[in-house]
């Protein structure tokens, strides 16, 4: 049974599901491999020649390479995967949250801590909340 | 016979973790969240378990796409912290009650669920952060802890009420463990948060707070809220808090339609990092 087509209807929003799953299993895996020590070694001495070993397609490799998360997540990647792409580059999750929003690190932090995006005009496609426009133009 | 004594509810946010093990519990930022567990020191004098249940979800640490079981329990001896990329959290390894975990999985396969069990994995934050912020700095955690771990990263996750379900089903099993020890269980994760695409940092304050009054007042109303509720109102990752009606479930009203529990502690603070913070602890009348 698929999923509710409501959660296809949230702005700014991409559900992980199985779809999502089955085209992003080796960007996901790639990201896994990052646990290990050696491995962020090795990706950090040449990212392109460590790519090549995943049976990725090449326009993932291309979001991975441009840090582009939210492009990352179109093509089947879940945040909690590539964060280990963020705590390779040393960056914290709310750095790698704030990067997809369009706000600068400190625009995003501020937001947060005056109480975070509000939910009015987010819930839905279409509505006219701050979250709807880069989902529109993607 | 085991006691189901007291359900304790937390968000599991990794930054809190990290300002824990980076000694940044009295800046300004992080003094707010912290102190909403000063409580939980004083009362764990009093209370104290022989044993947690600690619902919790691992984030891409142990289980990758290679394996998602949808409801696991960790029947092996000990547990040690995972390395989630930054290196291992400096907290003690977490030592587990083998024969209470088997009892339970035992009885709850019995009850229908269809459990996972797991005798080696490291635990990520999503177990050792609630840990830190009900204990605080110790060499050894006070007692023995049962892992417990669901799915709440790729959809369709478990709903409500086969979670409120499941923690009925391990309400009756520990109450059917012949040993005279008390325990506790706990839900972690939530609240509010979404940590993806443009709409990332929402918080929705008001939906977090009917939540809590519902999980103490109406949890088998709550139950049935449906999934994309939590998704649409309360950002992606809010999800997690399906796990907090695993706990709710073990309670003795929703398991054998005994006495309300007492609140005992009730805790909310905007933010940490990207996420809002809720806390609970609930009291079964003894």
């Amino acid at each position: 049974m698929a999923l509710d087509k409501a959660f296809t209807e949230i702005p700014g929003t991409t559900v992980f599901d199985a779809e999502q799953s089955r085209k992003g299993y080796w960007l996901n895996q790639f990201c896994m491999s990052l646990m290990k020590a050696e491995n962020r070694a090795r990706f950090k001495a040449d990212e392109r020649l460590y790519l090549d070993e995943w049976k990725m397609s090449e326009e993932q490799k291309q979001a991975v390479l441009a840090r582009d998360l939210n492009r990352c997540i179109e093509l089947g990647g879940n945040i909690y995967f590539l964060a280990k792409i963020g705590a390779t580059d040393g960056k914290s999750f709310q750095q790698m949250a704030g990067s997809m929003t369009g706000m600068t690190e400190h625009e995003y932090r501020d937001m947060m801590i005056k109480g975070g995006r509000k939910i009015e005009g987010n819930r839905r496609i279409g509505e006219d909340g701050d979250a709807q426009r880069p989902r529109k133009d993607a | 016979m085991a006691r189901i004594t007291a359900s304790l509810y937390t968000s599991h946010i990794p930054a809190v973790g990290a300002a824990f093990d980076l000694g940044k519990t009295r800046e300004d930022y992080w003094k707010p969240v912290f102190a909403g567990y000063d409580f939980d020191k004083q009362w764990m004098k009093t209370h104290k378990p022989d044993v947690i249940v600690a619902v919790y979800n691992d984030h891409a640490t142990a289980f990758s796409l290679a394996m998602i079981p949808t409801f696991a329990i960790m029947t092996g001896p000990e547990f040690n912290p995972a390395d989630e990329g930054y290196g291992a959290r400096p907290v003690p390894t977490v030592m587990g009650d083998p024969e209470l975990a088997s009892h339970i999985a035992s009885d709850v396969i019995q009850q229908d669920f269809d459990l996972t069990m797991v005798n080696e994995i490291d635990v990520d934050h999503g177990l050792t952060v609630p840990l830190s912020c009900v204990f605080g700095e110790v060499k050894a955690w006070p007692c023995r802890i049962i892992p417990f771990a669901v799915n709440v990263v790729q959809h369709p996750v478990p709903s409500g009420a086969r979670c409120l379900a499941l923690g009925r089903a391990i309400g009756r099993a520990i109450m059917s463990y012949p040993e005279d020890i008390n325990v506790h269980i706990w839900g972690t994760g939530g609240m509010s948060h979404q940590l993806q695409g443009p709409r990332a940092g929402l918080i929705n304050k008001e939906w977090d707070n009917k939540f809590l009054d519902r999980l103490i007042d109406d949890p088998e109303g709550l139950s049935k809220t449906p999934n994309i509720e939590y998704v649409r109102e309360a950002g992606s990752e809010s999800i997690e808090l399906v796990m907090w009606l695993v706990a709710r479930g073990a309670m003795a009203d929703v398991v054998a339609g005994g006495a309300k529990p007492k609140v005992a502690h009730r805790f909310y603070h905007v933010p940490a990092s990207n996420t809002a913070v809720g806390h609970l602890i609930l009291e079964n009348a003894s």
